[in-house]
């Protein structure tokens, strides 16, 4: 039995990456492994395509109404969906309101007391709310938990400056414990050049583009039946494509501690692959008044 | 004359900050300083209201402590909600020895406490639920209490609870003030700013509630303001002053009612006993409601004689002939305290770490019983109290600001006092050195010490502590040499004399 491996899904909100996690989930499990997908989002929506479900349980849901998380069993809050996945969502509050990081912690630890982190498992992914805001969102990669983090991203610029983003998050960590960058994972927005400017991103910050998951609207046809791509229609090409990633990251071995790139050097690039303007200094700080008194001038 | 020159207590201080890393030594030198009478401001000798430096024991409260422990605790027919973890408020409960008169659990609450016992759950989806409900079962456990006062711990400021919209909404429906207060615990850098938080929220929240309201006047009302009733100091010091013919309308907050504080604005006169929690109402009543407010001392007959010479002086000569008639009454009892207490306390030296006032305030009662204070420093003081101070102890005293366990230590040991005037926290440090020492937060179990009331227990307190035989027993039988004391030299009490 190989050892545990457990991985991190990171990436700027609305990116892809509960649905990116669960197919890519679905493919290894395709192939035999044994996995767990533990979200941590007070949404609760990491698991909806593997068990068919709107939203499962939560852990903090079931403790609030339990009164507290220590009146919880395991198999109150662990589901078994597609392929035999096992399923757990850390949950939170509402918008607005209480401390969804704490949530994360607390259901987090939970977990690793009741002991659903068994033997047989070969891999664990945490797929985590958009950014890091605080504390809590880096649990799932604080010492003993997720070794190898992947980044979902696209070749929009604000994907890619939360991609930076998060690579500095990790060099906190990486430097403390364990963690590692494994990869950027490219969810094609069909912008232009959009493999190259991630290859290169990856490479500046000195890891991968692990692989590029070009768009396809069967993943859509899937999701609203609440199932991946690879239960849905095993034969799409689409399915092909995950189970592609699946196998990368099966035998992904480069781990490194990342060089996120500064902001000049990451706007420079946006402008090298035309997705952002060059700069014209002239222009800063003036409104659109004196921009257009000053064409007049230059007519006159 | 204090125990040392200015030159030797130059040295001392530096010989005591030597110890420290060159940054914490700059930064502990600002808030050290030695006396001059002749300084109008204590701006260029002492910095204060700083965060403590991290790594010294320091023996300062929070925000919370000086909210929900100092201002709205005492008010007996209020209730105050410790919203957070369970702690604060179990711990922050009677300890303060506020009296009250009334039935606690049916009519007064000062002891009990009332909190949201956050748990995790709490935490994740937020506190504002619990304290809705919570504040609906006090209402129907406790149906007397007069107003309900929400007492934020640290991890409410931290989720955000909407703290503001449940009390606004229980407001209208139980027809009673419920104030949110924000005193998270991490605010600020001492009890201090819990102080000015607490004195806000009354402003914002009660002061008003009865503006334009019939109230019958007399040309002679007054309130205490700063008075926390401890061992009944504000019982003893009303007394004084309903027998110069002044009517006291309210006492803030010790003993004190929320109907008296909303009647507060009526008053033609606000006595200011703790400047330091309650100067901010002080300034607000007089902005908007005109009423001029005066500092007084209620500690020891010097102190007390001046303070209602001083009262008197706002109003007319029936008050004037009444603080003389007081006076007059009253010093023969105070003169026999002295006459009684003196040859047992003449030349004594002391020592002093508190909070508010009390580190002035009790200079001159120490001096009425020809005793000497050597050493002053305040917890949680701003500079204002320092300009205060200055006046008050003696050339060259010793003054320290936030005091690091260390430093008060070494100060002792070279100072020699007599007595030690602290907190709960040092007590026992300085029991163990062998020093007399007495509670100046909480009058240990005793008081009340304001008043010509008071005066006697404080004289009778202060000799039983210091001519204690305890302090001749300090040798353990199983060692054959005297102890080794901590003090460069021993500090050896006679016995107690006959009393007088």
């Amino acid at each position: 039995m190989a050892k545990l491996r457990q991985a991190a899904i990171y990436g700027k909100g609305g990116i892809g990456k509960s649905t990116t996690t669960q197919n890519l989930v679905a493919a290894l499990a395709e192939a035999g492994k044994k996995v767990m997908i533990v979200g941590c989002d007070p949404k609760a929506d990491s698991t909806r395509l593997i068990l068919h479900a709107k939203a499962q349980n939560s852990v903090m849901e079931l403790a609030a109404e339990a009164g507290s998380v220590e009146d919880l069993e395991l198999e109150d809050v662990l589901s078994i969906g597609y392929g035999g996945i096992k399923c757990v969502e850390s949950g939170g509050p509402e918008p607005g309101v209480g401390c969804a990081g704490r949530g994360v912690i607390t259901a987090i630890n939970f977990l690793e007391e009741e002991g659903a982190y068994t033997d047989d498992l070969d891999f664990v992914f945490y797929d985590v709310l958009g950014d890091v805001v605080c504390g809590g969102f880096a649990m799932p990669i604080r010492e003993n938990k997720a070794q190898e983090i992947y980044i979902v991203c696209s070749g929009e610029m604000m994907a890619m400056y939360a991609a930076n983003n998060i690579g500095k998050g990790i060099v906190k960590y990486a430097n403390s414990g364990g963690v590692r960058l494994a990869g950027l994972i490219c969810n094609s927005r069909n912008t232009d050049r959009e493999d190259e400017l991630i290859m290169e991103l990856a490479r500046r910050m000195g890891t991968t583009m692990i692989h590029f998951i070009p768009r396809d609207n069967v993943v859509q046809h899937a999701e609203i039946r609440r199932m991946t791509v690879i239960e849905y229609d095993p034969t799409a090409k689409q399915a092909d494509e995950y189970r592609a990633l699946a196998m990368k990251i099966v035998n992904n071995t480069n781990f490194v501690i990342p060089t996120p790139v500064t902001m000049d050097e990451l706007e420079e690039l946006l402008m090298a692959f035309g997705i952002m303007e060059v700069e014209d200094a002239s222009i800063i700080g003036k409104t659109a008044a004196q921009l257009a008194a000053e064409a007049c001038q230059l007519a006159a | 004359m204090a125990a040392l020159t200015r030159e030797e207590t130059e040295a001392l201080i530096q010989e005591v900050l030597e110890v420290y890393p060159e940054k914490a030594k700059k930064d502990r030198a600002k808030h050290l300083m030695i006396n001059d009478k002749e300084l109008e401001s204590s701006k260029k000798c002492i910095t204060s209201n700083r965060k403590s430096l991290p790594g010294v024991m320091t023996m300062r409260g929070c925000a919370y402590a000086g909210s929900k422990g100092v201002v709205w605790g005492p008010i007996k027919d209020m209730i105050s909600i410790s919203h957070g973890p369970i702690g604060c408020g179990q711990y922050a409960r009677g300890g303060r020895r506020n009296y009250y008169v009334g039935t606690t659990g049916v009519d007064s609450y000062c002891e009990m406490n009332f909190t949201s016992d956050f748990q995790e759950k709490d935490i994740v989806f937020g506190g504002d639920k619990k304290l809705a409900k919570l504040i609906g079962e006090i209402e129907g456990l406790f149906p007397l209490n007069k107003g309900i006062s929400i007492q934020s711990e640290c991890p409410v400021g931290l989720i955000g609870d909407d703290i503001e919209a449940v009390a606004k909404k229980a407001a209208k429906e139980l027809n009673k003030p419920v104030v949110p207060v924000r005193c998270e615990g991490f605010r600020g850098v001492s009890q201090s700013l819990g102080h000015h938080i607490a004195n806000d929220s009354v402003r914002d929240w009660i002061l008003s509630n009865r503006d334009g309201v019939e109230f019958a006047t007399t040309p002679y009302d007054v309130a205490i303001l700063g008075d926390y009733n401890i061992g009944g100091d504000a019982w003893a010091s009303r007394i004084l002053l309903e027998e110069m013919g002044l009517r006291v309308v309210a006492q803030w907050s010790g003993d004190g009612t929320l109907a008296e504080m909303e009647n507060t604005p009526n008053v033609k006169l606000n006595l200011l006993h703790c400047y330091r929690s309650m100067n901010y109402i002080s300034r607000h009543m007089e902005e908007k409601y005109g009423i001029p407010w005066l500092e007084y001392n209620f500690f020891g007959p010097t102190k007390i004689k001046e303070s209602l010479r001083k009262i008197a002086e706002h109003f007319d000569d029936k008050i004037k002939e009444g603080a003389e008639r007081v006076i007059a009454k009253y010093t023969p009892m105070m003169d026999a305290v002295i006459a009684k207490y003196k040859p047992r306390l003449q030349g004594k030296k002391v020592m002093l770490y508190v909070g508010g006032l009390r580190p002035r305030h009790v200079v001159g009662a120490y001096e009425d019983l020809g005793m000497e204070v050597v050493g002053s420093g305040y917890e949680f003081a701003h500079n204002d109290d320092y300009d205060r101070t200055i006046k008050e102890v003696g050339d060259a005293t010793l003054i320290y600001d936030d005091v690091t366990g260390f430093e008060f230590e070494e100060f002792v040991k070279a100072l020699k006092p007599d007595l030690i005037g602290s907190g709960i926290k040092e007590k026992y440090v300085f029991h163990k050195m062998g020093v007399p020492f007495r509670q100046l937060h909480s009058w240990d179990y005793s008081g009340p010490y304001h008043g010509a009331d008071g005066f006697a227990i404080f004289a009778k307190d202060m000799d039983l502590t210091l001519n204690n035989p305890c302090w001749n027993m300090m040798q353990p039988p199983w060692q054959e040499k005297p102890a080794k004391s901590l003090l460069k030299e021993p500090v050896v009490y006679e016995a107690v004399p006959k009393a007088a």
